[in-house]
This record gives structure tokens, C-alpha cells and sequence, in this order.
């Protein structure tokens, strides 16, 4: 793969800039044709509830969450038939509207692109290490891990549940 | 042998450490994880059997089985919630 200037991943408390992540992940190069991302942002609600959330933070494990998002990135590189991907996600104190995380992938044509994005968001929600915390008005809470995220990884064939009792490798 | 453990998110909070050392005789992590439940109070319950606790040997997810060595980075938190 061509060497980049840019990291694969950033984890950061600043916002992020999808233009400018595009431009910087395509480089230029003419074999890209298909660039793929994904935002995910701060909802003021858990589905079904009324808008309460106030602000999250985002806690995180250093050196280990960039470690393990690399290696999703490696993953996904061997598996799909992408040029690369970047990864932002952001910690510290957020608000609702706010910007979270972005996966970006390019490719030479478009599927490739729409599997990987969504692979490493997969990957992602259920195997690197960061824990939200919502501020709501009858307090803080930690935000529950969710099954269906673990479905959603299984669905391509790696089977690692971030909600289990027992622990895994 | 030495090792440092490492706290998150709720557990980090029940307990009221982020990181601390310790000297063990236990060669596992589970091994390692049932030590501090018999400690009581906040260990044994952010830590109970029961309750989904994750585990990372030097910043690697693990099993319970997975083997201490000198000087490990053993880390205990709940499942993870970003994206």
C-alpha cells in the first residue's frame, strides 16, 4: 500500500472534517473510484424515549483503542479489495449534534467501499475500547451495550460478543 | 509476580482507582479477577461473577484464561459502548 502522511486512526477531542478527510484519504490517486463514509452523531434521546440527553463523554482506553482500530483497519484491508481507510473518533465532553465518529474507505468501485465502511463501523461498536456516559436530567448513566451490535459483527462470521458473560479473545 | 491494573468507565468508578499495582501469586487473569473479588466491597461488585466484565492482557482483549506475566497490563472494564 502506498505510504500516507495522514494516520489511519485519530481519537481526539476536536471535531473532524469530512472534506477534508476525503481529500486527504483519496491523495490524488486515480485508482479511487468509490470513496465510502460513515458519520456517527451525539441523538439527544434513546430510541422510543423523549429528547433528554444533555451531553455524553466519551471515555477511552489510550494506546489501547488506536492498537485495536488499527487492526480493524488491517482486517478489513485483507478482506476487501480497498486502497484504505481512515478512523476518527472523538472523546471527551460532547453535545447532542455533535460529530462522534467518521470511517472513511476508498476503493476502485463502490461495493467494496459500502462492506468495509460498514465492517469497521461493525468491528468497531463491539470491540474497541470506549464507554459513553450520558448526562440526563435524573442523572448520569452509562450507556448499555447493545446485543444487536454483536449480531451485527456475527453477520460476518466473527464471532465476538462484546455483551457475553464470558470472556474472549 | 507485579502487575498494573487498569480500570474503566463504571468499574474505574465503583472502585475509585483508574490504575493500581499489585503483587499476585495467581498465573491467570480470571485467576487474577476472582483475587480482587475476594477483596469485597466495590471489587466484588463491579467485578462479581455475573456480571459482564471484559478483560485486556496488555492491551489485547483475553480470555479469563489467558496467562500473566512479569510486569502485565491487566485491564477490566465493562462491554465497550462507542461508535
Amino acid at each position: 500500500m502506498k505510504a500516507r502522511n495522514s494516520p489511519r486512526v485519530s481519537i481526539q477531542t476536536a471535531d473532524f472534517d469530512l472534506s477534508a478527510e476525503v481529500v486527504a484519504l483519496r491523495a490524488k490517486d486515480p485508482r479511487v473510484g468509490a470513496v465510502c463514509s460513515f458519520i456517527g452523531t451525539v441523538r439527544d434521546r434513546t430510541p422510543g424515549e423523549h429528547g433528554s440527553i444533555a451531553s455524553m463523554e466519551l471515555e477511552h482506553y489510550p494506546g489501547m483503542t488506536e492498537k485495536s482500530i488499527e487492526a480493524m483497519i488491517d482486517a478489513a484491508l485483507q478482506r476487501f479489495n480497498i486502497f484504505g481507510a481512515r478512523v476518527i473518533h472523538r472523546v471527551g465532553m460532547l453535545a447532542p449534534l455533535d460529530q462522534i465518529v467518521l470511517v472513511v474507505v476508498t476503493s476502485a468501485h463502490r461495493a467494496e467501499s459500502f462492506q468495509a465502511c460498514e465492517f469497521l463501523m461493525d468491528y468497531l461498536k463491539t470491540q474497541a475500547p470506549f464507554w459513553k456516559k450520558e448526562q440526563t436530567p435524573a442523572g448520569a448513566r452509562w450507556v448499555d451495550a447493545r446485543v444487536s451490535d454483536d449480531a451485527a459483527l456475527a453477520k460476518w462470521g466473527i464471532a465476538l460478543e462484546n455483551t457475553s458473560l464470558n470472556a474472549h479473545d | 509476580m507485579k502487575v498494573t491494573m487498569k480500570y474503566f468507565a463504571s468499574i474505574r468508578e465503583a472502585i475509585g482507582l483508574a490504575s493500581e499495582q499489585r503483587q499476585t501469586e495467581v498465573t491467570t487473569l480470571g485467576a487474577l479477577r476472582d483475587e480482587l473479588i475476594a477483596l469485597g466491597g466495590a471489587y466484588a461488585d463491579s467485578l462479581a461473577r455475573g456480571k459482564a466484565v471484559r478483560l485486556a492482557l496488555n492491551q489485547v482483549m483475553c480470555q479469563e484464561s489467558a496467562v500473566l506475566v512479569e510486569g502485565a497490563e491487566v485491564a477490566f472494564f465493562p462491554p465497550v459502548t462507542g461508535g
